[in-house]
């Protein structure tokens, strides 16, 4: 038992401060569990021990070169490059990344889609409202909300001796209305659907409001129509002249009708239901 | 003591350098890595086990790399590259974990 102390303790020079301390209490109680201690930890501090060799010198080479490759090959992990990796692994991740580039080729067209119906939605939202602002300015200048202008005639009817009937002036206008007029006006009044000529002591009223010769109307519309339909044997202008008026009809290129009215609320008329209203 | 200073040496230069492993090295250098750690424990296991001798340290060292690389190689060709490389890194494994075990036993009696 005590050989390998002799031959330890000869050979252990840098520890030698070490081989002392392990519990002397208790190598007088366990003679045999000291020496069987101290022999690994010897060997180990013998094998630690800085001695020249050539075999120290190759086992010191192949350290070196492990602890290169390790640094390296930590270093390869964490840069992570695809050419580093399996076949296997490389068909997997072009699997995923396929998946995920069909995935968001569904994602574009879905948006795509939206888009397209958002925008032509403003689209629809803007032809809309150009419809429904042609058609206001039509329906405003058939009703009698807005000036307009445009090619037409003037009629003027200079009273003879005797007053004209209210009737003779209604046939001008039924006239002109046959003739496609669109626009009407007479002395200043904007004619429309609801107008009415009345005889009364004042005078002729028209929509209300009393005029008095000489006539002047004025009406928009085809002036290649209007004229001859006046001038029809029978018509307007001859029940003129037998009312002892005279009457001339002038072509217009650009007549400005500005006489503007308000329509009326409707009081017992209604739109059909589920019909346009616009 | 000088083993562990080539360690210790081997790691700065490899940190300082940083060399960038050639393409086809890059799927064997992790198991011979691997490979040599198993070489290392065991060498020093015989060291303390007082069977320690450098040609066999040596000898083995370099065997477990090359025939570790081998074996990689081959499972590549063979087209089961992943599971050999899994296998043998599994072996390698156990047997580090079982020198360390008989290290500690040596070391701390425990």
């Amino acid at each position: 038992m005590t050989e390998p102390d002799a031959t330890d303790a000869a050979a252990d020079r840098a520890g030698a401060g070490h081989s002392a301390t392990p519990e002397p209490g208790a190598a007088p109680r366990h003679a045999d569990a000291a020496p069987e201690r101290a022999p690994a930890w010897r060997t180990l501090r013998r094998a630690l021990s800085p001695r020249l060799s050539t075999s120290r010198l190759v086992a010191a080479l192949l350290c070196a070169l492990l602890g290169f490759a390790l640094v390296v090959q930590v270093q390869q992990t964490q840069t992570e490059s695809l050419s580093s990796l399996r076949q296997s692994e490389l068909v997997r991740i072009l699997d995923e990344v396929t998946q995920r580039g069909s995935d968001l080729e569904n994602e574009v067209r879905t948006l795509r889609e939206q888009r397209d119906e958002l925008q032509s939605g403003t689209a629809d939202d803007a032809a809309a409202l150009a419809v429904a602002v042609e058609r206001a300015e039509r329906q405003g200048i058939l009703s009698g909300r807005l000036p307009a202008v445009g090619t037409g005639v003037t009629v003027r009817i200079t009273e003879g001796d005797t007053p004209l009937r209210a009737t003779v002036l209604l046939t001008v206008l039924e006239e002109l209305r046959n003739a496609g007029a669109e626009v009407i006006e007479l002395n200043g009044v904007r004619l429309v659907a609801s107008s009415y000529l009345v005889e009364t002591n004042e005078g002729i009223v028209v929509d209300g409001q009393v005029v008095s010769a000489p006539y002047l109307w004025a009406a928009i519309g085809d002036p290649s129509a209007l004229g001859p339909a006046l001038e029809i044997p029978g018509g307007a202008m001859s029940s003129v002249r037998t009312g002892g008026a005279t009457g001339r009809i002038e072509a217009v290129d650009e007549l400005e009708i500005n006489a503007v009215r308000e329509p009326a609320p409707l009081r017992y008329a209604e739109p059909v239901t589920g019909t346009d209203t616009a | 003591m000088i083993a562990v200073l080539g360690l210790v040496v081997g790691a700065m230069v490899g940190l300082f350098f940083e060399p960038a492993v050639p393409v086809g090295l890059q799927p064997y250098l992790p198991i011979a890595v691997v490979a040599a750690l198993d070489a290392l424990f065991g060498g020093l296991r015989a060291l303390l086990d007082g069977t320690f001798n450098d040609r066999v340290f040596i000898v083995s060292f370099l065997s477990n790399v090359v025939v570790a690389a081998l074996i990689v190689f081959l499972g590549d060709q063979l087209g089961v590259g992943t599971q050999l490389s899994t296998g043998v890194v599994v072996v390698l494994g156990i047997r580090i974990f079982s020198n360390a075990a008989a290290i500690r036993r040596h070391l701390f009696k425990a």
